[in-house]
């Protein structure tokens, strides 16, 4: 793992009082609350969480990429400008050019119409000042870099034409393609299996040392978490509720939701089996509990976590949580320690 | 990747239809109510007579004779002659029928300039006052009767405000084009608004997609997203309802003919049917039938042009 970065250091990105709502039947729900937190230049963060509790909505806010009536609100700082309230044309300039995105499902996120070569470089044409033959030579080593073999024949194929792992490779492709300098990687590997797994963590993180670039890396592993990630902030019910550097957090948590879920990583080896696994389900969004939403779930709650919401502060350097109990909780230790 | 092979096979799958169409339009025309002969020389005429022509026209042979002679004829080309107007059939048709396609083309592209421009406006400000307003009066050209659209658009921009000629058909191209502007005009009304409903929806619904947000999160431009991202795919379907349309298209201009005494295949078939003109009513059936088949082969194509999934 590279150096920890300083906390001297100024942040690429800065994400504060991040709110997203949705209107459903329901009324209007609160998917992102508040979230808050600094990415720094070449780091990885790993965003965890349960599946639904905010990860790509919070990448997709960040982006600007949140379809009305959804309403987005707080302050998203990029090398000192603010990506929520800035114009359309100048936004057109970030995207995909300094900030880019991978999503989370490379079958829905690629046009099934245009052939994949060209969508490559119609992210190139945007952002470089490359003329044609530049950007078939470009979107060629692109395709070489993430491994799709045989390139120069791929490049008119359509994404139907590809695996789901080179399909997830094309789009890796695609947010490389102008160099960006913050990527924000949304499950790229949750739909492969193992082998191609690995292949594309390996490849995102040479690709980080390469380029310098920094990773906002979403996902509900916590095995990819300590194998590729600096520091790591969990999220539960659209909020953030422990970041901190990822050792530290995992050799003593302090919520007991990131416990949690550190208890539930398959153990490596022979013996994979779930240790502990959290009981219950994450609350919907229309019924979040007054409190500290996880408490219908924890074993640590007392009366305070019912009534009183538990503000997300240092509990120890470099270490935020937002628990009642955090001092009973790293007492506790951690499961995998 | 290359559409040929796609075209190639699309191409033989138009055999079996013609052979389909080729029966069906032998069996219809013996299945229409009265006979030939008496059509030809009066209700009066003498059973002798009747006989006599008949046998002129092969109709006293056993069907099966009829068709192996019917399939001669479409071989030769030689449809034989039609009863009222004395002349090939072949030749009548050639004539008429490349009138009802200018018509039926140009009414095709004035559909489509109205309902893409529109669909995008009324997608783009959905449910709001321009969306509203285009639903509205696409709503009311789409429950009004050909006819009658025609006949208040005859009124007032041809005989009223003298814009266009009543009717007819010119002698130049240009002359032709401008003469069937207002049919072409009246016919596109309703197909526009047919058009018009399904690409709204379907651009909708490609506004939604992940691959337009992921075309956002590149940082393209609006307008390069709307038309490369957005409108390639939402025409897929209606490309399919396009082909659909186009035998509504051609039963519509049967009407705006009439009413515009434009000199096409349509009215000929309306006066053909009641003259109980034999072989040109079986020549125009086989050759609207070609049509609407050579038509269906184009959005095919078209259709495997803009969604490469279709040609696999
Ligand atoms: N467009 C939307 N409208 C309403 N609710 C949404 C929308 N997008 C996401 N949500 C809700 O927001 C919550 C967080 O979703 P998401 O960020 O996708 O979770 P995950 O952490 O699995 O990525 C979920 O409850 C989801 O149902
Ligand atoms: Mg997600």
């Amino acid at each position: 793992m590279s150096a920890l970065p300083s906390q001297a250091l100024t942040p690429a990105l800065s994400v504060r009082d991040l709110t997203t709502t949705f209107v459903t039947s329901a009324g209007r729900v609160t998917a992102v609350d508040n979230v808050g937190f600094d990415v720094f230049p070449g780091e990885v963060l790993g965003l965890v969480g349960e599946s639904g509790s905010g990860k790509s909505v919070t990448l997709r806010s960040i982006m600007r990429l949140i379809h009305a009536p959804g309403v987005v609100g707080g302050s998203v700082l990029w090398q000192g400008r603010d990506l929520v309230t800035m114009p359309e044309r100048e936004l057109r300039r970030i995207r995909g050019a300094e900030i880019a995105m991978i999503f989370q499902e490379p079958m829905t996120a690629l046009n099934p119409v245009l052939p994949v070569g060209l969508q490559i470089e119609e992210n190139l044409k945007a952002h470089t000042p490359l003329d044609r033959a530049g950007r078939t030579k470009r979107a060629l080593e692109l395709m070489d870099l993430v491994g799709i073999p045989e390139a120069r024949r791929r490049l008119s194929d359509y994404p139907h034409q590809f695996s789901g792992g080179m399909r997830q490779r094309a789009m890796i492709a695609i947010s490389l393609a102008s160099n960006p300098k913050l990527l924000l990687a949304d499950e790229p590997t949750t739909a492969l299996d193992v082998t191609i797994q690995d292949q594309i963590l390996k490849l995102i993180l040479e690709l980080k040392r390469e380029l310098g670039m920094s990773v906002v890396f979403v996902t509900h592993d916590l095995g990819v978490v300590a194998a590729t990630c600096d520091r790591m902030a969990v999220m539960y019910a659209g909020r953030i509720v422990e970041t901190g550097e990822v050792a530290s957090v995992f050799a003593k948590p302090r919520h007991a939701y990131t416990r949690g879920l550190l208890g539930s990583v398959p153990r490596s080896g022979a013996e994979r089996t779930m240790l502990l696994s959290i009981d219950g389900t994450p609350p919907s969004l229309a019924a979040i509990p007054p409190g500290c939403p996880f408490n219908p779930r924890c074993s640590f709650a007392t009366e305070v976590c019912r009534t009183v919401v538990p503000p997300l502060d240092e509990v120890s350097p470099a270490r935020l949580a937002a628990c009642h109990h955090h001092d009973r909780v790293a007492a506790a230790g951690s499961p995998v320690a | 990747m290359s559409l040929l092979p796609y075209i190639f096979r699309r191409i033989l799958q138009l055999i079996p239809t013609l052979v389909f169409i080729l029966v069906v339009v032998f069996v219809l025309v013996r299945l229409l109510p009265g006979d030939p002969a008496s059509a030809l020389i009066g209700d009066r005429a003498l059973d002798a007579d009747v006989q006599r022509i008949n046998h002129e026209l092969g109709l006293d042979q056993p069907l099966p004779v009829q068709f192996l002679y019917f399939l001669k004829q479409v071989a030769t080309g030689d449809l034989g002659n039609s009863l009222s107007l004395k002349a090939p059939v072949i030749d009548i048709v050639a004539q008429r029928l490349p009138v009802t396609i200018l018509l039926t083309t140009m009414a095709a592209v004035i559909a489509l300039l109205f309902a893409v421009p529109l669909a995008f406006l009324a997608a783009l400000r959905q449910d709001g006052v321009v969306d509203t307003v285009i639903r509205g009066v696409f709503q009311v050209g789409l429950s009004m009767p050909v006819f009658y659209l025609g006949l208040v658009l005859l009124t007032v921009l041809a005989a009223g405000l003298h814009w266009f000629p009543v009717g007819g058909y010119g002698e130049t191209f240009p002359d032709r084009v401008y003469h069937l502007f207002l049919p072409a005009l009246t016919l596109a009304l309703s197909l526009a608004a047919v058009l018009m409903r399904n690409l709204r929806s379907a651009i909708i619904g490609v506004l939604g997609a992940e691959y337009v947000d992921f075309a956002r999160a590149k940082g393209l431009k609006s307008r390069l997203i709307l038309i490369r991202h957005v409108l390639r795919n939402a025409l897929i379907s209606t490309v399919t309802l396009f082909g659909l349309s186009v035998g509504t298209l051609l039963g519509g201009a049967v009407i705006t003919e009439t009413v515009f005494a434009v000199p096409g295949a349509g009215r000929l078939m309306i006066d053909s049917i009641y003259g109980r003109d034999y072989p040109m009513v079986q020549g125009l059936t086989l050759a609207l039938a070609v049509l609407v088949s050579l038509t269906f082969l184009l959005t095919d194509i078209v259709q495997a042009w803009l969604d490469p999934r279709v040609a696999r």
